[in-house]
């Protein structure tokens, strides 16, 4: 197989320090696995990128709707990016119905490839439309390149015999070497990718679609209406192998590391729901890392299987999406009774009930803080990035293990899905977490006390099998020190400010919050979770253009750092963008009693830069 | 250094908790029982578990002398799934009543018997809540008066050896709380299969549904009302030993041997292996048509879940080696920045 791209590029190259595309189509097309391959060709090549996928919950929604597009968008850059881009520079459109739901997103003088062979009449209907979009004067504004994708990938791939549909099916191939000739991205990857899929018994149709792929090149180089390429040049990033990472892999592969820091088996407990599901997918691979992945009859189910697998000595997690977190609420109650590790990852989605399965928001906060009978605090630490995934988890599982509680993580839809260039650490230099189970009883005048503290309050992890240290745990209220059942007034206090002590203890085993920017002055913009890329963005752009804003992103949700408070008070205003109804500034108000100011989207979309931009300057100088 | 193994007593797996059940209460037996029957099976204190869920039976953890989670309503078979994957060896209980694995746990009952993971459950049936003071369960009888249901039940019952066999359970069971004798042999055989056990015990409850059980648990009545399984015998009950049981097309029918018309050759003769509709047959036996069978009902061999699940691990530690994860994070395309 050769890998050479087509020889030499007549055309002229332009010289661009970042790219925003947008791939949409129909949701059967192969927009992901478009956008997906360009991203991962992007960051091989050394751009910085970040990517942004949009898609339907249906598998296969109605050909050629509105509610059927799904779209892929990236951005890379020779300098550091953090958002996929607020804006596009092309927009690659395989339908009228994802042409009309995007084209508002196109710069001005943007390029606009379609497909020009599914513009018909028929086509038109199912996008609601009475009259073709590309007839409209409006398509005055932008570089528009019609191109007949369908009738020349059947003409590429005529010789390998396929039905129509296969033929067909291998278009969004086409559309990717047209993509991949504009903005000189080398096919050596997405060829080892077709390749490696359409192996066995199916290298026809791997041969079909490199055929799609070059031909698509090839009418790149040869149409008068593109007159040139453009070239994006790698990123100056920190030296160091990477590699391209999505936030549930990064997640997945994180508990892989703390399992094998803690020299634990990484036992996890999981139900299919969207947008988690991913990581018990790319975990279910991974049982010769001992993982055991168990899929359970239902969220109640998973989470208590947790529990008993952290019971029994393991490294109890589970995952899931803002309705099976609601579901899991009565268990996570037992384990934080019961005190022991667990670690609960809510990929947020959506809400409420349904919600938007496949959209992203940040309204599960209050959900994770208080969705919980009696009093209940655990630790909530809050995901930035897809690479942040891979840390994060790990923290979480050394606070579950210091403090024998139940620790959870939140992610979302953006995070899960997005991807970013991850430098790949050094597993040697990651830390032991320490973890230890007793093995002598620790009461010499009876029996082994579950409930004997250490320093940080946390109680010995003894588990069964342990020859004199048999006891039991349980939901009810429990005495101090022995565990047994107890109903008595004063130790129910002791013991409700024992586990709200606990959680407050996570403080000093994490680092303090610190700042982006100006240590004092006019604006402090706080952030939690996905939204850090956009709003760091946001506040460089600001004080680029000589803002008086500073950046605080938090990680650490409950406890709060123990510095927070006194960064609050240095700025005159504190603002909070979120994904919510202003969830963590209800949080910081009644803690700081600081008036915060909320910026607040609820669209199933992340923010603009360019919105963040404008919010700021309302009040900033 | 006394090396020689410790002979255990009942008394070794008595907890130093005090017992909070109602006096009079069946519970009693059945831990009686199973305080006497644990050290028969030889398994150290240490290396047993028993995880329950909510209500009276659920508090049965606490008065043992061994690991013990006392979990939430319904849960326990999910705990105890998770424990057994953890930990293959350690030998798991689940301590459950009618409420807790048929109602509000009647999910996680069926899985964990379709899946057959190796512990045993037993299931306290008492035909009512007790410990939310006396409203109906889900195997409460129509027409039943209780709190909640003052002109009496409308639901139709759930059978629990019928979901069991449903679930196509490999170890399925019946006993009483007071036929001390035959509970402590079924619950010694459930603790020696290979697989879910499952134990219905009946159970009274003497403070809401008192005589809930009678006529399988009264001396003067228990020997027409209930006819022991046993493997490989024919199906005779009777006080007098003088009534079988008979397959009559795809029913059961009552026989009277003692006119000499109907041989035991004729019966039914109990086989713990056999088709699971036969099993059910057995189940659908309802006092007073018919009577109840208590012993086992079925005993077959399975692979187990843990087995299969530790199995996969294994074989994919041997067919790639042990995971290396610095190997697996520099998989795929990567490119290198330099300084």
């Amino acid at each position: 197989m050769s890998t050479q791209a087509p020889s030499a590029i007549e055309k002229p190259v332009e010289h661009v320090s970042g790219i925003t595309v947008r791939l949409v189509g129909d949701s059967g097309d192969g927009m992901q696995l478009l956008g997906q391959q360009l991203t991962n060709t992007s960051a091989l090549l050394g751009n910085d990128v970040a990517t942004f996928p949009d898609f339907p919950a249906e598998i296969r929604a109605p050909r050629g709707t509105r509610a059927g597009v799904s779209g892929f968008q990236v951005q890379f850059a020779s300098h550091e990016v953090h958002t996929p881009g607020d804006t596009l520079d092309a927009l690659v459109a395989m339908n009228p119905a994802a042409l009309v739901t995007n084209l508002a997103d196109l710069n001005k003088g943007g390029l606009l490839i379609v497909n020009d062979d599914s513009f018909e009449e028929k086509d038109l209907k199912l996008a609601k439309l009475n009259t073709s979009p590309l007839e409209d004067p409006s398509m005055e504004n932008y570089r528009l390149i019609k191109v007949s994708m369908t009738r020349l990938t059947k003409e590429a791939v005529s010789e390998f015999g396929l039905s129509t549909k296969e033929a067909d099916r291998c278009k969004n191939f086409f559309a990717m070497g047209l993509v991949y000739w504009l903005y000189g991205r080398n096919m050596d990857a997405t060829l080892r990718f077709i390749h490696g899929k359409f192996s066995a018994g199916k290298s026809t149709i791997a041969a079909a679609n490199e055929k799609a792929l070059r031909a698509g090149w090839a009418y790149g180089e040869t149409i008068e209406a593109l007159g040139h390429s453009y070239s994006v040049q790698p990123a100056k990033l920190t030296a160091g192998t990477y590699r391209n990472i999505m936030g549930n892999q990064a997640l997945a592969w994180g508990l892989l590391a703390a399992a094998q820091r803690s020299g634990k088996e990484l036992f996890y407990g999981s139900y299919p729901i969207t947008p988690a599901s991913d990581i018990l997918h790319e975990l279910a691979r991974y049982k010769n890392f001992g993982v055991c992945t168990f899929q359970a009859e239902d969220e109640i189910a998973a989470v208590c299987a947790a529990i008993g697998a952290s019971y029994g000595g393991q490294m109890g997690v589970t995952t899931s999406s803002g309705p099976g977190i609601a579901l899991k609420a009565e268990a996570m109650g037992l384990a934080l009774m019961l005190e022991l590790p667990l670690l609960v990852i809510d990929v947020q989605r959506g809400g409420p009930s349904t919600g938007l399965p496949t959209k992203t928001e940040q309204a599960d906060l209050l959900q994770v803080m208080f969705g919980r009978n009696g009093e209940s605090p655990l630790p909530v630490l809050a995901a930035r990035s897809p690479g942040d995934c891979f840390e994060i988890v790990q923290e979480a599982w050394m606070l579950a293990t210091q403090l024998m509680l139940p620790v959870i993580v939140l992610s979302d839809g953006y995070i899960a899905n997005g991807a970013e260039p991850w430098k790949i650490p050094d597993v040697s230099k990651l830390a032991p977490i320490p973890v230890s189970h007793p093995q002598e009883n620790n009461n010499p005048d009876g029996p082994f006390k579950p409930y004997l503290r250490n320093e940080l309050l946390a109680r010995p992890w003894a588990i069964p099998g342990t020859p004199e240290l048999m006891h039991r745990v349980g939901g009810i209220e429990k005495e101090d020190g022995t565990g047994n059942i107890s109903y008595d007034p004063e130790n129910h206090q002791k013991m409700v400010h024992i586990r709200a002590q606990k959680v407050a203890n996570a403080a000093k085993l994490l680092p303090p919050q610190s700042v982006e920017g100006p240590a004092s002055g006019d604006l402090l913009v706080l952030s939690w979770g996905g939204t850090y890329g956009a709003c760091l963005t946001a506040v460089q752009q600001a004080q680029s253009a000589g803002l008086s804003v500073a950046h605080a992103h938090l990680r650490y949700i409950n406890p709060f750092p123990s510095n927070l408070g006194e960064i609050l008070a240095r700025y005159k205003k504190v603002l909070i963008p979120e994904l919510n109804m202003g969830q963590l500034r209800m949080l910081v108000r009644s803690r700081y009693l600081v008036d915060a100011i909320g910026f607040n989207k609820i669209k199933g979309k992340p923010f603009t830069v360019t919105e963040l931009v404008e919010k700021i300057s309302e009040h900033a100088k | 250094m006394n090396t020689a193994l410790k002979v255990l007593k009942a008394d070794d797996f008595a907890s130093d908790q005090d017992i909070r059940w109602c006096p009079g209460c069946g519970d009693y037996s059945i831990l009686a029982q199973m305080k006497k029957v644990l050290p028969e099976i030889g398994i150290p204190p240490e290396q047993t578990v028993f995880i329950s869920g909510i209500g009276c039976s659920s508090r049965f953890p606490y008065y043992v002398n061994t690991y013990g989670v006392h979990s939430i309503h319904g849960r326990a078979p999910a705990v105890a799934t998770g424990l057994k994957l953890a930990r293959p060896e350690l030998s798991v209980w689940v301590i459950t009543g009618d409420g807790d694995a048929l109602s509000i746990g009647g999910n996680h009952f069926i899985h964990l018997l379709r899946r057959n993971v190796d512990l045993n459950i037993v299931l306290f049936n008492n035909r009512i809540y007790g410990l939310t003071k006396g409203q109906y369960s889900p195997t409460s009888v129509e027409g039943q008066i209780t709190k909640s249901t003052p002109m009496g039940v409308v639901d139709h019952p759930l059978n629990p050896i019928s979901i069991a066999i449903g679930a196509e359970a490999t170890f399925i069971a019946r006993s009483v709380d007071s036929n001390i004798k035959h509970l402590g042999a079924v619950l010694k055989r459930a603790a020696e299969h290979r697989g879910t056990s499952f134990v219905e015990v009946y159970q009274n409850c003497n403070v809401f549904n008192d005589g809930a059980f009678s006529y399988a648990q009264d001396k003067a009545t228990r020997d027409d009302a209930t006819v022991e399984l046993e493997h490989g015998k024919p199906m005779i009950f009777g006080k007098n030993k003088d009534k079988g049981i008979r397959l009559k097309g795809f029913s059961l029918e009552v026989v009277d041997l003692a006119e000499g018309k109907v041989k035991e050759d004729d019966l039914l003769f109990h086989d713990e292996q056999a088709d699971p509709a036969l099993v059910y047959l057995l189940s659908r036996m309802r006092h007073p048509q018919f009577p109840e069978p208590i012993g086992v009902f079925r005993n077959v061999e399975h692979g187990t879940f843990e087995q299969a699940v530790r199995g996969q691990i294994d074989q994919a530690v041997e067919q790639r080696g042990r995971g290396d994860l610095q190997k697996l994070l520099s998989s795929g395309d990567t490119w290198t920045v330099k300084a």
